[in-house]
């Protein structure tokens, strides 16, 4: 009955971004352009929420996917569309950001299957570290423009491909949280070894939740590509990296809602706060400091009584 | 063959700069057990400190870099470890009974913080650090040239490690540093005050950290609020490597790290330079996680 209730909630929201999607063009380009911010924030929290906060593997890597998945879809469409043909060029965006995922979904096992042996901090020096040599790489590819960026990608994305995959994503987690299956991802977040003992494989579920997070990271890059149309190494460093991590901590390890309203809000409040840009950053790194010292789980999560922490019992 | 030697003498001088940022981070994770992400930007405040009392301690000095140079080191460790026993007591001492994610993630609040706060203070932009090491070159032949910024690093670097290493083994201090390291409620039950020896082994890593700052700049003199983020997570590569917890692995692990960078960047290509930190620690985190020198820990239930 769940199930049936969100599958119609995925499909009204696909609709719903497919009529926007009509009007767009109507709208304010500025605001516009925040909305698809929004959209494609929202996934990269969301995912990363999947990694971090439900399977409990602290990854600081995760704009290398979005990097991954960003080049895929920009080589690609670049290669295939057909200017101004718009009937055409949906299923090659299709395709690309299927492809996007994908390649990123298969970066994420090369990384995950080594790297999620490690705990805590380990992990998250090594995904950081791993998120960096895809940096690396690709500035020193050529062919993807190197260190100058990829130009003159066909802007492709709008409202329907970013809010249909955030309603995936969205229908995706919420019934995983829910079912039987996504129930040993908390039970390999609360205590391993206790997983381990009533028969789940915790390294598989790491690797599971780690490539999916990749995907959809991956998919949210191949939809920044075809919406900025310029895209260079630098805009995937570890800061990238690490404002998904700040999105995901304030809003609530594991809290699908908090996450969402948290990339919902730090999209916007920096467009807001446009005057004191340069204060962004340490607002930030405050923000983080004194969640982290006063509400744990998250800014939008009412601290429950009685019961342990979800964030503190996250094990290292 | 000249130019391997150059090579190497480079590789050592970058290394022992990495091994004592490396120390910090072997210190503190040896007491509190977790890593310092701030490390790499305390090491960035001592550059800073440097840059802004140099010119004015050389002036009062009357130019004489001799005297002068000390001086600095010694304000810039002092500054430092002020930071560094700061940012304990605010950050990461309410938080001590907590898991250590949050840990983590409050040191990684903590480092942007330093970063970013740096760049409204101090500017985004480079500066140029001053000379506090008079240029010259100790060997000048036409195959090799070992200056004299060189030598002053490795020596100061020995110096301070073999001073470390006195005060970690020999002293009060640090049996009581190694005694909480070991056990931090036995070593509280023999009277040991945790908090004293918490805040002296920031002491020590800050400051160390701060030699190691005028040291890198006096050999890249630009100078930056982002310039600690490199060196600080090479140095805490190195730390791995040698087996974090390990004094001598920490400064084993940065001179190899500091070799090879010289060395990737020198025969391959200097863009993989900052690359080749991480596929180190990638590798032996595979093959060896307890590191060179480290002993294994098995994990309790």
């Amino acid at each position: 009955m769940r199930f049936h209730k969100s599958a119609i909630a995925l499909a009204l929201v696909i609709g719903l971004s497919f009529l926007a999607s009509l009007f767009e063009s109507r709208l304010n380009p500025y605001y516009f352009q925040i909305l698809i911010y929004i959209g494609i924030n929202i996934i990269l929290a969301s995912s990363l929420n999947l990694i971090n906060g439900f399977a409990g593997q602290f990854s600081l890597g995760h704009a290398g996917f979005m990097a991954v998945g960003a080049y895929t879809s920009a080589v690609m469409t670049t290669e295939l569309h057909v200017a101004g043909n718009a009937f055409l060029n949906a299923p090659i965006y299709a395709l690309a950001l299927l492809s996007g995922g994908i390649v990123a979904a298969i970066f994420g096992l090369v990384v995950g299957i080594p790297s999620l042996r490690l705990k805590g901090d380990y992990l998250a020096i090594t995904t950081l570290g791993f998120g960096e040599i895809i940096r690396v790489i690709v500035q020193n590819l050529d062919f993807l423009g190197g260190a100058r960026g990829f130009t003159g990608i066909p802007k492709l994305a709008n409202f329907f491909w970013v809010f249909s995959i955030v309603a995936i994503l969205i229908f995706l987690i919420s019934n995983l949280v829910n079912s039987t299956y996504g129930k040993t991802f908390l039970a390999v977040r609360d205590d391993e070894i206790a997983a381990e003992a009533v028969g789940i494989s915790s390294t598989r579920v790491k690797v599971v939740a780690f490539v999916t997070g990749a995907f959809f990271a991956g998919m949210a890059g191949a939809l920044y590509a075809n919406f900025v149309t310029y895209i260079n190494p630098a805009q995937f460093s570890f800061l990238k990296s690490f404002e998904i991590v700040v999105m995901v901590i304030i809003g609530g390890m594991g809290s699908i809602l908090g996450v969402i309203l948290s990339a919902i809000l730090l999209t916007i409040l920096p467009e807001m706060l446009r005057t004191v840009a340069q204060y962004r950053m340490v607002i930030y790194s405050l923000l983080l400091i004194v969640i982290m010292i006063t509400r744990p789980r998250g800014l939008f999560v009412r601290p429950r009584f009685g019961r342990r922490d979800v964030a503190t019992k996250i094990q290292l | 063959m000249s130019e391997l030697l150059q090579q190497i003498v480079n590789g050592i001088s970058l290394g022992s700069i990495y091994a004592l940022i490396a120390l910090g981070y072997t210190m503190i994770y040896g007491i509190l057990r977790f890593i310092n992400f701030a490390h790499g930007d305390v090491f960035m405040m001592g550059a800073f400190i440097g840059y802004y009392t140099a010119p004015r301690i050389v002036n009062l000095t009357g130019g004489n870099l001799l005297v002068a140079a000390p001086i600095v080191l010694v304000v810039a460790m002092l500054g430092c470890s002020i930071l560094g026993v700061t940012i304990e007591k605010l950050a990461y001492r309410p938080l001590r009974a907590r898991p250590r994610l949050t840990v983590l993630i409050t040191a990684i609040g903590v480092s942007f913080f330093l970063e970013y706060g740096g760049q409204l203070v101090f500017g985004p932009d480079p500066k140029l650090f001053p000379t506090l090491i008079p240029s010259g070159s100790v060997i000048n032949t036409e195959h090799i040239v070992i200056g004299t910024n060189s030598i002053v690093v490795i020596v100061t670097a020995f110096a301070l490690m073999v001073l470390l290493r006195f005060i970690v083994f020999k002293t009060k201090m640090g049996t009581a540093m190694r005694a909480v390291s070991f056990d931090h409620r036995v070593a509280s039950l023999m009277g040991i005050n945790i908090d004293t020896i918490i805040s002296f082994t920031f002491i020590l890593g800050s400051s160390l950290a701060a030699a190691a700052a005028l040291l890198y700049s006096s050999v890249y003199p630009s100078i930056n609020p982002l310039m600690g983020i490199f060196p600080g997570l090479k140095a805490f590569v190195a730390a791995v490597l040698g087996g974090i917890g390990n004094l001598a692995g920490a400064a084993l692990g940065g001179l190899i790290i500091g070799i090879t960078e010289t060395f990737v960047s020198g025969y391959i290509s200097s863009s993989f330079r900052d690359a080749i930190a991480f596929s180190i620690l990638i590798l032996i985190l595979l093959f060896k996680p307890s590191g060179i020198l480290g002993r294994h820990e098995r994990e309790k239930v």
